[in-house]
């Protein structure tokens, strides 16, 4: 199995996926220079400037002209060069894309995926750092995928332009440059089936993204008390694998969920409340949070590091509930 | 502007575009008086006065053309062909109304009829009809896209985004703005810094002309033209059509912000009469065939309302897996 770069994870996926289906296409802004992150380079070689399209910085219209494509039966995939631009495309993907398939009936589907990098830690300030997951979530209609390793970047990917919904892929900036096995071809990793990344007896911790890594720090450090904790990385936010998490809460009874999102309303608020409802009596300590705190996201090393949760606030979370139980 | 001798010369073309118009007219007519009468929940937004926008444009368009429409959109799919009765239905909430039930006056869809939806957030369907447009020239298909779109729409960022990646792309799309003076309540000359939507179509590089958008005639001519430019790989055009929505805004529009001698003026040029006086007067149709037509609408409109009313409601069952595909 080779080893690659999560980034040339993503292009591997697009490039087969492009391959394979004609009436796939990629379209954002500088998507044929490879884009912010160098993600989609070389693709309009291979592929050519039809199917590789530069859009302007119109960011409604690039995830609007790709429902409307979509609806006629076309695949794109639309780039939103940083997450928080999102936002200025939210009508057309929420109020449109969504609900098109539910308004319209079996005629409209909107295979669109959309990918978009996420995550701070890379000084970007407030505007080029956050992780908008959970206002994704908040109303339905668009699936949403968070690979936090290349081999799943790869196969979530191949599955999200398959799908005949609107998907939100979220990328994160940190893990473009991590390496990782790959398997090579149809690798394909379905929605809605979380991935173990660590057994544990002691604590279930649900992270996602780039928190699956500090996870997995956390439980190398908290092995070295004696505490072992699970990993439990959802891969798609929604569908959420709710029978994973909870089997695991059933195994460990204490719950952690780490997000890079911010705290309120968050990835972890929903988890915590899902869980709550499903398997509170399982519970022997309070579900903690690890998110974000709720202030924009600063730009200056120190203070990122003072917003944006790490592996450190894991262990902390971690002890705190399995202290509350004894 | 197109000289506005008629290009309508056939009577059987004639008799459809004048059955279609009355027909719309006489659907809104009824729906109007369904609202008054609590006999259906909900919004609707009337495009009496509007017509000749509607039929003149899905005139000039052929098989295998889209229209894309917004709130004020029962004419628009009226005039690609969709069943009244079924549009009805949708807006008494059953199930047999094109959505079901689950969309209402303005969230409803025919793709066979050419009818990529209604939508109810102003100036929505315009980035969506220009991609609709991209997947024509991908496909090679040939097909053109009317993307219908208010006055109030021109001053969304959803409008400047698309006219100009549908120009920079020279996608087959045409622009239709139906200018009828007001968004909701407000005067154009409160919320636009132009005294012609049209005018922005320099902006984009884009051909822009203005009709008299009552003037089947005038619309026809205009559609036409600029179809033929989008399906020969020149790109969009922006077509103002000046009208008047003669009910205002939406069902329980009072209409305080406008005089009733303004109505009247527009009255004077209502786009049936206008048509109807044309044809007779060119005598393309005549005052029989005229009155027939009318007769078979009274009827069709009387029965799509009974089609509603006696259509079942839908069950709630099976929403929840009906939200993805």
């Amino acid at each position: 199995m080779p080893e690659l770069f999560y980034s040339h994870a993503v292009r591997d996926a697009l490039r087969e996926e492009m391959a394979r289906d004609p009436r796939v296409f990629l379209m954002g802004e500088d998507i044929s220079y490879g884009s912010a992150f160098g993600v989609t380079k070389g693709l309009v070689e291979e592929f050519g400037t039809e199917r590789v399209r530069n859009t302007p910085v119109s960011e409604e219209v690039i995830v609007g002209a790709g429902i409307g494509a979509a609806l006629l039966g076309c695949r794109p995939v639309v780039e939103i060069m940083f997450m928080d631009f999102i936002l200025l495309a939210l009508d057309q993907l929420l109020n449109h894309g969504a609900k098109y398939h539910f308004m319209y009936g079996d005629q409209a589907r909107v295979p669109l995926v959309v990918r978009t990098p996420a995550g701070a830690r890379r000084g970007y300030g407030p505007t080029h750092s956050q992780s908008l997951d959970s206002i994704l979530l908040t109303l339905p209609g668009v699936k949403v995928a968070v690979p936090a390793t290349p081999a799943d970047a790869k196969g979530l990917l191949k599955t999200a332009i398959r799908d005949d919904n609107p998907v939100v892929f979220i990328e994160n900036k940190t893990l473009y440059g991590r390496r990782g096995d790959v398997p090579e071809g149809e690798h394909l990793v379905p929605f809605g089936r979380a991935r173990i990344a660590r057994e544990g007896s002691n604590a279930t911790v649900v992270a996602t993204g780039q928190m699956v890594e500090d996870a997995l720090a956390a439980a190398q450090a908290l092995a070295g008390d004696g505490i072992e904790i699970e990993v439990v990385d959802p891969r798609t936010l929604r569908p959420l694998d709710m029978p994973a998490i909870l089997e695991s809460v059933q195994k460990t009874a204490h719950l952690v969920i780490a997000e890079e999102g911010h705290r309120t309303g968050g990835v972890g608020a929903e988890i915590a409340a899902r869980v709550s409802e499903e398997a509170f009596y399982y519970l022997d300590g309070p579900i903690r949070r690890v998110a974000a705190r709720d202030i924009p996201i600063p730009c200056s090393e120190p203070l990122e590091r003072y917003v944006i949760p790490g592996a450190a606030d894991i262990i902390k979370a971690v002890k705190e509930t399995l202290n509350a139980s004894t | 502007m197109m000289p506005t001798t008629p290009t309508i010369r056939d009577p059987a073309l004639a008799a459809k575009l004048y059955r279609s118009m009355v027909l719309i007219r006489e659907f809104e007519q009824a729906l109007d008086q369904l609202f008054a009468s609590g006999a259906i929940r909900g919004t609707a937004h009337f495009c009496v006065g509007q017509e000749a926008t509607a039929v003149g444009v899905s005139a000039a368009l052929q098989a295998g053309d889209y229209v894309i429409s917004y709130h004020r959109g029962h004419g628009h799919f009226i005039a690609q062909g969709g069943d009244p009765a079924r549009i009805m239905a949708e807006l008494f909430g059953k199930a047999t109304g094109y959505s079901g039930g689950r969309g209402g006056s303005q969230h409803v869809s025919s793709f066979e009829h050419g009818f990529l939806g209604s939508n109810g957030i102003t100036g929505g369907g315009i980035p969506v009809g220009t991609g609709a447009a991209l997947a024509l020239k991908l496909q090679r298909r040939n097909g053109v896209v009317a993307v219908f779109f208010g006055d109030g729409a021109a001053n969304q960022g959803a409008f400047h985004e698309s006219l100009n990646l549908g120009s920079l792309w020279k996608l087959p799309v045409v622009y239709l703005c139906e200018n009828n003076l007001y968004s909701m309540f407000t005067h154009l000359r409160e919320s636009t810094s132009v005294g012609h939507i049209a005018d922005r179509a320099a902006a984009y590089g884009m051909p822009g002309q203005i009709v008299d958008g009552n003037d089947l005639v005038e619309v026809f001519n205009a559609a036409r033209q600029a179809v033929q430019r989008a399906r020969d790989g020149q790109g969009p055009s922006l077509i103002e059509c000046k009208t008047y929505r003669m009910l205002g805004h939406s069902k329980s529009d009072k209409r305080a912000y406008r005089t009733r001698e303004e109505e009247a003026s527009w009255q004077a040029h209502d786009p049936i009469t206008l048509f109807r006086k044309r044809m007779l007067d060119e005598r393309i149709l005549t005052p029989e065939s005229l009155t027939a037509i009318e007769g078979e609408v009274d009827r069709q409109v009387e029965q799509a309302v009974r089609f509603a009313r006696e259509s079942p409601f839908p069950p709630a069952r099976g929403l929840e897996e009906s939200v993805y595909a």
